[in-house]
């Protein structure tokens, strides 16, 4: 428990040294987010309505008081207003976050559905057809560009057959394309290590021992194989929902699926300072929070680390 | 035994061509990458226009060549880049220890939490769109991992014998770290580096195919699908091309790097 506590304020400290380094980018990033505000409606402006604008923003305060003004802002759930919509930013990203969260978990269950299955068969037919199969399909797909799959799959369903639609998110067909191209290449780089952590476990001398006492092979594989290689199975489900929240990025822009992804993206090419500076922090309380979950289901998983966490306090 | 060393020879023909194809592009690309002729465009592959032609007259066939220089040449500046940022930093945080090793491991650390993909995303946002700025972004993720290995192979190497035995005899720490250290951790930091480059590739075409990276109308292969978007039904050919040639230069790397990894017998040692 002592530990956890110890990670609770790891995290509240990482965060506010995250909430710094965003600000301080933000200031010192090019490109004047005043101007692109004026510029969208193709008037010409005055240095007066800059400066107006640029008061009104807060700009001109020194930069620590800005933090400070952010800061009491932040922990009133109040991120500032975006640049482009006048909505707030909190309001803006929290209405994008289960959409993608949906897309996340589906393409976790296409990866799953793939890897899972193919990866032990591999393991326990070693060095046979479906292990080079295996082989051969993780190759390409760590060489396949994730978002070029997309397009195939666009060029295919939606244009030759016509039967997925390519774009927008309405309901259960709109993931279709998006979970599959991702969980595809996700999978590929999983099927591997499942392979490997499989085989390694096999090895054990408690398989030999189980082996010996007479369990049935089914039963072997169940309790101990399969639960020995959960750890570093679970290490990897951890960070590839990392990369799998990496991934939504590109595949929401491709499919123009509603998500954070798409949002932080349009964010940055129109230089919507508030929303990226929401979107770092979201994703940052994201992650650190599947690593402290990830580390829990460790201690849950392997006794000896339990054990371990025990001896040193 | 035959079919890998005939293997070996397909991938080093192929990187001689690749290499071949990156220094002469610009010879011999037989059209201006960046020339447009409207009269010409959408044209399907022909003898002039090997590839065809893309929404704007462009040859695609010399747009892809150009695009190789662009897409693979910044691969190769940023692993150049991370090598020379990641290597001697790794060497000395292991090597002298203490204090600045575990300030040191701390920023690894906080690094290493956030996927890839999300922190080259988000520098790129706080730095602005451009492949200036995109290879920027890509090297302060990609350091990381080279610190990480060297200093760990330095962990290691440290507490040998002959590493004493150098100290006793009074051999100076620079020398140490040239003589002993680097040639050790060279044969590791290939291996990944050679591994890696096909992963930096992916993340230039994936990032400026969402248009974070190279801006119009410089020829790069992400982009170049980006465009190729709104011709579905009309030239299909303009997706695909572009795509083939991102996942062939990566596999041929990746199969290098796999090779290069029996070769050197060095098992993943990045955690």
């Amino acid at each position: 428990m002592k530990q956890i506590g110890k990670r609770l304020l790891e995290l509240c400290l990482f965060l506010f040294l995250l909430s710094i380094i965003s600000f301080v980018f933000m200031k010192a990033a090019p490109g004047d987010p005043v101007r692109y505000m004026l510029n969208i409606d193709d008037v010409a402006i005055s240095n007066e309505q800059i400066e107006s604008l640029r008061e009104e923003l807060g700009f001109n305060d020194p930069v620590y008081i800005q933090y400070w003004n952010w800061l009491i802002r932040f922990f009133q759930f109040d991120l500032g207003d975006s640049f482009m919509t006048k909505q707030p930013v909190i309001e803006e990203l929290a209405s994008k976050i289960p959409a993608t969260l949906t897309l996340t978990f589906s393409s976790m269950v296409v990866m799953m559905l793939i890897a899972v299955p193919l990866g032990t068969l591999a393991a326990l037919y070693k060095n046979q057809w479906i292990d080079h199969a295996s082989r051969i399909f993780a190759l390409i797909g760590a060489s396949v560009p994730s978002f070029w799959l997309g397009l195939l799959f666009i060029q295919f369903f939606s244009v030759e057959l016509g039967v997925l639609p390519s774009m927008g998110s309405d309901g259960f067909f709109h993931l279709i394309m998006p979970s599959l191209t991702l969980g595809i290449a996700m999978a590929a780089v999983y099927v591997r290590l499942l392979r490997s952590s499989l085989l390694e476990s096999l090895g054990q001398d408690f398989i030999r021992s189980a082996r010996a006492r007479g369990l049935s092979p089914k039963r072997i594989f169940i309790y101990h194989t399969f639960r020995h290689c959960l750890t570093p199975v679970i290490t990897i489900f951890g960070v590839s929902l990392g990369s799998l929240l990496g991934g939504t990025v590109i595949i929401e822009v491709l499919f123009s699926y509603p998500g954070v992804g798409k949002l932080v993206v349009e964010a940055i090419i129109r230089r919507d300072y508030p929303i990226i500076q929401g979107y770092v922090l979201f994703m940052g309380l994201f992650v650190v929070i599947i690593n402290l979950l990830v580390d829990l289901s460790y201690r849950y998983l392997n006794p000896e680390i339990r054990l371990k966490g025990a001896d040193r306090q | 035994m035959i079919h890998r060393s005939r293997a070996r020879i397909a991938v080093i023909v192929t990187l001689a061509i690749l290499a071949f194809i990156l220094i002469l592009a610009p010879y011999i690309a037989p059209f201006d990458p960046t020339q447009v002729k409207m009269e010409e465009r959408l044209k399907p592959i022909s003898m002039e226009h090997l590839l065809g032609t893309d929404h704007l007259g462009r040859d695609v066939f010399s747009r892809i060549l150009t695009g190789a220089q662009t897409t693979v040449g910044a691969s190769f500046l940023i692993l150049f880049i991370s090598l020379l940022v990641g290597v001697p930093f790794g060497l000395l945080s292991g090597y002298l220890g203490g204090k600045i090793d575990r300030i040191f491991m701390r920023i690894v650390d906080a690094f290493m939490t956030f996927p890839d993909y999300i922190v080259a995303i988000i520098l790129s946002g706080f730095l602005g769109p451009g492949m200036f700025n995109l290879v920027l972004a890509i090297v302060m993720v990609k350091w990381v991992g080279y610190a990480r290995l060297a200093r760990s192979v330095v962990l290691t190497e440290k507490q040998k014998d002959y590493i004493s035995m150098a100290k006793i005899n009074g051999m100076s720490s620079l020398n140490i770290l040239r003589r002993h250290m680097i040639p050790h951790v060279t044969g590791n930091v290939m291996v990944l580096a050679t591994l890696d480059i096909g992963k930096i590739i992916l993340m230039i075409a994936s990032l400026s195919y969402i248009g974070l990276g190279a801006q119009p109308p410089a020829p790069e292969w992400g982009a170049m699908l980006n465009e190729a978007k709104g011709f579905f039904y009309n030239a299909p050919q303009l997706m695909l091309i572009p795509g083939l040639s991102i996942m062939m230069v990566v596999l041929i790397f990746n199969l290098l790097g796999d090779y290069l990894r029996d070769h050197f017998d060095v098992k993943n040692q990045k955690g």
